[in-house]
């Protein structure tokens, strides 16, 4: 008769780690045919203290393990891995890219003349969400007490008409000029004496300020259809582009989007080998799987291949009897991908990210002293 | 804004303005990884209002003093993302020289 060992004494797993089966539950998603399981993340530092495991993560082993690869970069679009990190930080950068990191937008369009087929508002609404080509950290917010000025607003003039007989104008949004002197519109002024004053009070002409004076603020992309007119119709209007967070309107979002998904991690249960392997491969549409020959023994064996192309279709296990594949997603292993609509770079907006949260918790930390 | 008691430091509310999911999660992530808290927890009172309200109890430390080291781990933390990012798109961008190819 064996002496009685307590469950928890279990000898093959050595003290101070958690046993396969935990390891599995608290690092991987498993993605079973109907829905994943273990997808709660268990953070709480004591969620293991009866078998001696702890759960903690101070900053200084975060520091240690976080591991950022870039895996592409172009102009527009970055995508990078994030290795060490959890879901909510990386939600909460998510998030600030979509709706808080701000930029430049038309926001109040001064119309003088619109005798085209685009309402007022729809033109304006079209307006707003052209993205333009400007450096949203060298600006200020405007507020409404305050007047515009050049270091708060942008101003831009779109001035297009069609001749009578002639066929109809395309107006695109490199017809958009960038005005450094600011506003020409003059307000009304009930006193004729004092001298006309325009909507914009620029102390100086922008693009003497050095940061703009090499490159001018213009919009990103040229062939943005913004109206069409027939003969005889014209456009004139002033557009003034303000500051301002994705929040407020969609129109100030930097991104054309940013997502994230977590690394697939597929793994084969049991050796397949022969016609399964061949099925098992021609099944996964993204080539997952590939076939490795077993030399002398002739006959194919399956291997993951690549495993990071997985969409989770799971193709390879439906409709099956036996298991042969399972489906994981690393919990702490992000792939991050951001599309910048133009305004900054897409490595330039991460960054910016992380500082809005830096910043956030800045606050709330001098609220709390 | 805290809503505690007034014998008892070691547990109580904390209601922050302007603020979301975003810095809720994550301030409530490394709260959790603190040994002293024994209970940690947010929740939105209504999706319209902009105000979120965080539950901390520890060990007997006061409650906003866990809660402020909790923003600063994120801080530090947040820093260090920042720096290794930087130091990831240099390395991916140097030793290729220029070659970012243009859409």
């Amino acid at each position: 008769m064996s002496p009685k060992v307590s469950a928890l004494d279990m000898p093959d797993v050595p003290m101070g780690q958690l046993p396969e089966h935990l390891h599995l539950q608290r690092t991987r998603v498993v993605c079973k045919a109907d829905a994943p399981i273990h997808t709660e993340g268990i953070q709480y530092s004591g969620a293991y203290a009866s078998i001696g495991v702890d759960n903690s993560v101070g900053v200084d082993s975060f520091c240690k393990n976080f591991k950022v690869k870039v895996v592409r970069l172009t102009n527009n679009e970055i995508e990078f891995d994030m290795i060490g990190i959890d879901a909510s930080l990386a939600n909460a950068f998510r998030r600030i890219l979509i709706a808080e990191v701000p930029t430049m937008a038309i926001e109040k369009v001064l119309m003088v003349n619109n005798t085209s087929v685009v309402a007022d508002e729809v033109l304006a609404h079209r307006l707003g969400l052209i993205p333009l080509n400007a450096d949203p950290r060298l600006f200020e917010y405007l507020s409404e007490n305050d007047a515009p000025n050049e270091r708060n607003t942008i101003v831009y003039k779109l001035d297009v008409s069609c001749k009578k007989g002639s066929p109809r104008v395309t107006v695109k949004s490199d017809q958009l000029k960038w005005l450094p002197h600011g506003s020409e519109l003059q307000m009304d002024s009930h006193d004729i004496s004092a001298k006309a004053k325009s909507y914009t009070s620029f102390s100086c002409i922008q693009d003497s300020l050095p940061e703009f004076s090499k490159k001018p603020l213009g919009v990103k992309f040229d062939d943005i259809i913004i109206a069409k007119l027939g003969p005889g119709q014209a456009i004139e209007l002033e557009a003034h582009a303000v500051k301002g967070i994705g929040k407020i309107h969609a129109k100030w979002s930097p991104v054309a989007t940013a997502w994230y998904r977590m690394l697939p991690e597929v793994s084969l249960l049991k050796e397949v080998i022969g016609d399964v392997a061949e099925k098992l491969v021609k099944k996964c549409p993204v080539n997952v799987f590939d076939i490795e020959d077993l030399g002398n023994a002739g006959g194919k064996k399956a291997v993951v291949a690549n495993p990071r192309a997985c969409t989770l279709c799971r193709e390879c296990i439906r409709g099956v009897n036996e298991e042969l594949v399972e489906l994981r997603r690393v919990k702490d292993h992000f792939i991050f991908t951001v599309e910048s609509t133009g305004a900054l770079s897409p490595e330039e907006l991460f960054i910016e990210a992380v500082k809005i949260l830096e910043d956030k918790c800045d606050r709330v930390i001098s609220e709390l002293s | 804004m805290e809503h505690g008691s007034a014998t008892d430091s070691s547990s109580s509310t904390f209601s922050l303005m302007d603020e979301d999911h975003t810095l809720a999660n994550s301030v409530r992530y490394t709260l959790n990884q603190d040994p002293r808290v024994i209970f940690c927890g947010y929740s939105i009172p209504h999706p319209s209002e902009n105000k979120v309200n965080i539950r901390v109890q520890t060990t007997g430390d006061p409650a906003k003093d866990v809660l402020k080291d909790g923003f600063q781990n994120l801080m530090v933390m947040c820093q260090h993302v920042r720096s290794t990012f930087g130091k990831a798109v240099d390395d991916f961008k140097s030793p290729e020289g220029m070659k970012i190819d243009t859409p």
